[in-house]
């Protein structure tokens, strides 16, 4: 079957050619992997096929928008081609959501790459093992400098990073780094390879307390094709990442569909049944939602997002702020300023500054290059001053580690 | 008319309008001192410990009492550890105490908040618990050692108005410490049904953090609050159903 959302930009000929060999089972469970007891899922993917996103009106849209708690079916409306045509209502409701739940305040975080090293073979990402970049690892020493840079701009969150290699970047480095982070850092979160709840809950007690993991696409088959070799290929474990971290005593978790990879709606759509669905199973836990476009690498300067324009990005950002209006919303430097600050006044709630991908690009020495290129290189001094001239109100942290 | 004072905590209050945390903004706070003439403003000690580029703290002048609370609590054990940081970060015995864990509707957990409440009351704490409008629990936090309750008019922010208001006035009719209506208060008008049922005080900030005209908000719960508490103190008149004139049967007795 033809697939329609096919993303030729993504693939150059060494993937193509790598995707002919011969593929292991990316349902199959590796041994070290540990397997928990749960039905999202099949819950989530269920919802995303059965999905007839024609039979959405604009009927549908402003049913829903009239509402004071949105349905799933609302949400579903929200996201459909016909609402669209209403983009100005829906900003105009996901505006006062923002407001009401977060008033005019901003989280302001950054990223540390901590290392580039990785084992997946992602065909989209910089980081995969076949893409010819320069690798690196930051040394404890290296680390300390990094955070010190960081730390004097006035930053006190921070989102530890890793390419996906156990090998390269074991848990206990990883745990070292959280400790360091936390001397340094008033909140602490990993975006790391997905790892087991008796791991997770070993970096909690060096000091992390957020877990974030993408999952790229909910379509499994498509996921399969994305995603040729490495741990990352198994899509159910990926899956299950943000329930063991919070089995695991995370405080709270971080989901995304990276937009561009398979059809747009259907993974918005998932990747807010998801959160959903874990939060009304742990209504504890800090819901965050990402909301990422593909971007151009090294060595692929033609990566683009295909169908998903400004327009479409709007939508979808509003849409799992008027579905999900407790939960943080996060637009990344993948996304220029103009585009970034927009959304921050109309649904969004948490930005980025200070950025670099690469690693050891906070010190004088770029040791190791960059997952993808930025769209917004503001410092946070900037970004803090220009939220501040939109009437925004920039907030460093807001979170104590107990 | 006397001065109309309450007390908590060794305190003297004029005021019955707090602002409460949330959605914090200079602004908002200058609103609330200056127009809603608050004496207490509540803070998040998750929000004063974020060490911000714009100190918090700075906005806040010094005749007014700062309130911490203990905002990301999910058990007793994290709200009794948060309490002790805000002590020492803001050197106040006040404590707001709220324990909640569900992140999406933000409701209370009284059976924590008792269990907290009792053991910062020991440690010298003025204890303020956040609570669902439950008789029980209230007796219970009293017994605690609690300096007030603090029952929910309806969740956070959803500026629903007094939702509960049945059961916070069993709590004004039977607890003999004050009652500050907190959260769930969206318009001057709810505020001022609270104080006409007989709160002590209302708490409240998503109302005015939200409104088109933040001094001119301020400036309108400041007079229905005022009007509420005359109201009560005046005594209202009984309810009835039909008209009633002032004498219909017994107006031609003359002696």
């Amino acid at each position: 079957m033809e697939d329609k959302f096919f993303n030729a930009s993504i693939y150059d000929a060494q993937a193509k050619e790598y995707a002919q060999n011969c593929r292991t089972d990316h349902m199959q469970y590796l041994p070290d992997m540990e397997i928990i007891d749960s039905d999202l899922l099949e819950r989530v993917t269920a919802a995303r096929n059965n999905c007839q996103w024609q039979q959405y009106t604009i009927m549908e849209v402003k049913r829903a928008l009239a509402k004071g708690k949105r349905s799933i079916e609302d949400f579903k409306a929200l996201l459909s081609p016909a609402a669209l045509e209403c983009l100005e209502e829906i900003a105009a409701a996901a505006q006062r959501e923002r407001k009401r739940y977060f008033g005019n305040s901003v989280n302001i975080f950054t990223p540390l790459y901590l290392a580039n090293y990785c084992e997946n073979y992602c065909v989209y990402c910089g980081f995969n093992c076949h893409n010819k970049i320069q690798r690196a690892k930051l040394t404890n020493e290296q680390m300390e400098q990094e955070m010190q840079t960081i730390a004097s701009t006035g930053m006190q969150e921070i989102l530890l990073l890793t390419g996906e290699s156990r090998k390269m970047s074991d848990i206990e480095y990883i745990g070292a780094a959280c400790r360091m982070a936390a001397k340094y850092f008033k909140v602490v979160g990993l975006e790391i390879y997905p790892v087991n709840s008796d791991e997770y809950r070993y970096l909690h007690r060096c000091g992390a307390d957020y877990v974030t993991v993408f999952q790229e696409t909910y379509n499994s088959v498509k996921y399969e094709q994305l995603h040729l070799a490495g741990h990352k290929r198994i899509f159910p474990y990926r899956f299950y990442a943000q329930e063991r971290a919070l089995r695991g005593g995370m405080r709270g978790v971080g989901f995304a569909a990276l937009l561009g990879l398979d059809d747009f709606r259907s993974d918005a759509l998932a990747t807010g049944l998801h959160a959903y669905l874990l939060q009304r199973k742990y209504p504890h836990a800090e819901i965050s939602i990402s909301c990422p476009r593909l971007r151009p690498i090294i060595n692929n300067d033609k990566i683009e997002p295909l169908d998903v324009h400004e327009r479409q990005l709007l939508q979808i950002v509003c849409a799992y702020r008027l579905f999900l209006p407790f939960a943080a919303i996060v637009v990344s430097s993948r996304e220029c300023a103009r585009v970034r600050d927009n959304l921050m006044l109309l649904a969004a709630n948490k930005i980025s500054a200070g950025v670099s991908t690469g690693i050891g690009s906070h010190g004088k020495e770029h040791l190791g290059d960059e997952q993808f290129e930025i769209a917004d290189t503001r410092s946070l001094q900037e970004i803090h001053a220009d939220l501040q001239e939109r009437g925004l109100q920039p907030v460093m942290a807001e979170y104590v580690y107990v | 008319m006397q001065e109309d004072f309450w007390e908590l905590g060794g305190r003297k209050f004029s005021s019955r309008f707090i602002l409460g945390s949330g959605k914090y903004s200079l602004k908002l706070i200058k609103a609330a001192v200056e127009e809603a003439g608050a004496e207490m403003v509540t803070l998040a000690l998750r929000r004063a410990n974020g060490g911000q580029l714009d100190n918090i703290l700075d906005y806040i002048p010094e005749n007014v009492v700062l309130l911490p609370n203990t905002s990301g609590a999910r058990n007793a054990e994290e709200a009794v550890r948060i309490a002790r940081m805000a002590r020492e970060l803001c050197r106040t015995d006040f404590i707001k105490i709220e324990v909640i864990k569900d992140s999406r509707y933000l409701l209370p957990d009284n059976y924590e908040t008792i269990k907290a409440t009792k053991i910062l009351a020991q440690e010298g704490f003025v204890v303020m618990p956040y609570m669902y409008p439950d008789l029980q629990a209230a007796r219970e936090m009293c017994a605690a050692g609690a300096a007030c309750i603090m029952p929910l008019g309806a969740p956070i922010g959803s500026n629903k108005g007094l939702a509960t208001k049945e059961f916070i006035q069993l709590l004004i009719d039977e607890i003999d410490l004050p009652v500050i209506v907190d959260a769930g208060i969206g318009r001057p008008s709810q505020a001022c049904e609270a104080m006409e049922m007989g709160a002590a005080a209302v708490m409240l900030n998503t109302a005015i953090a939200t409104a088109g005209d933040i001094p001119l908000m301020a400036a309108a719960f400041k007079a229905a609050v005022i009007a509420g508490r005359q109201a009560y103190l005046a005594g209202l008149g009984a309810v009835c159903d039909t008209a009633r004139a002032s004498s219909p049967l017994t107006g031609f007795l003359h002696d």
